[in-house]
């Protein structure tokens, strides 16, 4: 089996969003990157555990430049095979997956795996626009996936319930919570990622369909009202008569 | 200029995002909805309040398959014109809105929080709720997948026509094998009013107190990370920044210390109530309304009060 695994870098969680240049750039400045959560925890992890009860490759792919390296090296640290880095910039949803489609058509994967979503842009649209483009099915938010030979049995979530589903290799998946457990790499794994090969290739030419202008924060909370615990009565008027939310 | 909304129905209900959805659309421009399975002809026609003008339904498949839905909708494209198509960030729209925006080389707005401005610049959550993004769309057609619980709703007086519409969507990209319901049937990405509890509770079998509050108030249930990790809940009432990001009116968290990854996914509900023994606990900072106390007394006199409200209304 050929497994191919989206690799997406994120900021790490307990990072503290600020904006530059007038707010339109995410300021990068001290911030720590780490591998996007869904991605590693989930969709790297079931590859691997597959990968380790039957056979094959896990291959992670990311779309980005040199700075995305320590990123992917973790990736192999937990146990991937070799790594690909598109050298482009992942600005847009529609041209990272024309990128990984591109890519993945000419690898004859069985599964191409992408997390639910980025903890940074929160789209939850690679994976749907890769299958698209690549004209495979799709299953989306998958928390379980089985195989045997080349069916695979799969959890998703749907609206009020859970479907589980049957189809044959080969399709895209996007892995949410459920799927696998998170690894921590051991030393082994590290010595190893860093000898293991991480190709390099150019973008084709795409459009960007998506840009980003601006950002901005919320809006600072006031203060926090303090109510006894002995007045909830004044508790619920409050949210009654003053917030009006019940 | 015309406007596409697809809504999921295959519950045989019609959900509050959906209605939003399908109002948001009324204010982009006329408005065709399109649905598919066996729902209602007149809980459909209904939708008339919230702007739209017809509704296109596709009686023979009864699916959310994420191939067989994106045909359908780019032929409803095709069939109306549109240049605007409109989801729900529900999990059918995370998985046909992506698909079907490749399919038309269309921009997609993931996460919209917002009508466009008159520039055409939509809002979107990005960093988990941690801030939000402008995006403009270089693209001809525009795709959109709208939060729940981002926009308010007015209601009008309109019925929708209704009318079958058949496509050939090709055959089904998997087989399904069984489908297991979730219980309670208030669902959490949509709830207006959530009660939420952490690793304070100390245990699954501390949760009655929980549900009592929340059924005074017809809230759904949520819960912090650990406490879905260590099994006490369902992954699926997981909020925060690995799990789902929600909008509520009113989140009531106890028993939660308030971890900025907690935060990030529940930074956008409106009023935030926060109930922690710690009165140094971070929560606290991000909260309109705080009781410093032992949840497993407040909660229960939470639900006496609200329940005295409720016999009074
Ligand atoms: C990469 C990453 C992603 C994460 N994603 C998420 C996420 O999506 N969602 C999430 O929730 N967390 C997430 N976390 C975990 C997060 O950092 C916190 O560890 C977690 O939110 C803490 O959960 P808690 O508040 O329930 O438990 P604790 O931190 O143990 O807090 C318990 C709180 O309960 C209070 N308490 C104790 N007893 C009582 C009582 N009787 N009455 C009232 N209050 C009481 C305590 O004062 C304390 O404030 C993530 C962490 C990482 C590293």
């Amino acid at each position: 089996m050929k497994f191919l695994v989206c690799i997406s870098k994120a900021p790490d969680t307990t990072t503290k969003i600020e904006f530059a240049d007038n707010n339109t750039k995410f300021n990068e400045a001290g911030v720590q990157y780490i591998v996007n959560p869904y991605d590693e925890w989930y969709a790297l992890v079931r590859a691997l555990e597959l990968k380790e009860t039957l056979g094959g490759t896990v291959t992670t792919i990311t779309v980005g430049g040199a700075d995305d390296e320590p990123v992917i090296r973790k990736a192999l640290a937990i146990g991937a095979d070799d790594a690909v880095r598109i050298n482009g910039s992942a600005n847009d949803a529609y041209a990272i997956a024309f990128q990984i489609a591109d890519y993945a058509k000419k690898g004859e994967f069985d599964i191409v795996f992408t997390g639910k979503e980025t903890i940074n842009y929160n789209g939850s649209q690679v994976g749907g626009m890769i299958a698209e483009l690549m004209n495979l099915p799709y299953i989306s938010l998958a928390t379980k996936l089985e195989l045997a030979g080349n069916t695979a049995t799969i959890h998703k979530e749907m609206t009020g319930g859970v479907e589980v589903v049957s189809l044959n290799t080969p399709f895209v998946i996007s892995a949410a919570k459920g799927m696998a457990e998170q690894r921590i790499p051991n030393m082994r794994g590290i010595m190893a990622a860093r000898t293991k090969p991480l190709q390099v290739i150019e973008p084709v030419a795409c459009d960007e369909l998506v840009t980003f202008v601006s950002y901005e924060l919320p809006k600072a909370k006031s203060a926090c009202k303090i109510i006894s615990a002995d007045n909830m009565a004044e508790l619920v008027n409050l949210l009654h008569t003053e917030a009006k939310v019940i | 200029m015309s406007v596409l909304v697809y809504i999921d129905t295959l519950s045989g209900h019609i959900s509050k995002s959906v209605n939003e959805a399908v109002y948001y659309g009324s204010k982009l421009g006329a408005v065709t909805v399109l649905t598919n399975g066996s729902v209602d002809a007149s809980a459909l026609a209904e939708l008339g309040k919230f702007g739209a003008a017809k509704v296109l339904v596709h009686r023979g498949l009864n699916t959310n398959d994420a191939v067989q839905l994106t045909r359908l909708v780019a032929e409803a494209v095709k069939a109306s014109g549109a240049t605007k198509i409109v989801f729900s960030l529900d999990l059918t729209g995370r998985a046909v809105a992506p698909r079907i925006a490749a399919h038309l080389k269309a921009g997609l707005v993931s996460g919209a929080i917002s009508l466009p401005d008159a520039s055409g610049v939509y809002k979107v959550n990005v960093f988990s709720g941690k801030a939000f993004g402008c995006v403009k769309v270089n693209s001809a057609i525009t795709v959109i997948n709208l939060t729940p619980n981002s926009i308010s709703v007015e209601t009008g007086s309109g019925t929708a026509a209704v009318e079958d519409f058949s496509a050939d969507c090709g055959a089904a990209s998997y087989t399904v094998k069984s489908v297991e319901k979730q219980e309670g049937d208030i669902l959490l990405p949509e709830a207006e009013l959530v009660v939420s509890a952490g690793r304070g509770l100390k245990g699954p079998e501390n949760w009655g107190m929980v549900e009592d509050l929340a059924k005074s108030l017809g809230a759904a249930t949520a819960c912090s990370r650990p406490v879905a990790d260590i099994g006490w809940r369902p992954h699926h009432e997981h909020v925060g920044q690995t799990g789902l990001a929600i909008r509520p009116n009113l989140y009531i968290a106890a028993g939660i210390s308030g971890a900025i990854q907690h935060l990030a996914g529940v930074n956008g509900s409106k009023v935030i109530v926060v109930i922690n023994t710690d009165p140094e606990a971070p929560f606290f900072k991000a909260a309109d309304y705080g009781v410093v106390g032992d949840a497993f007394d407040v909660l229960p006199k939470l639900t006496a009060e609200i329940k005295k409200l409720k016999a009074q209304n």
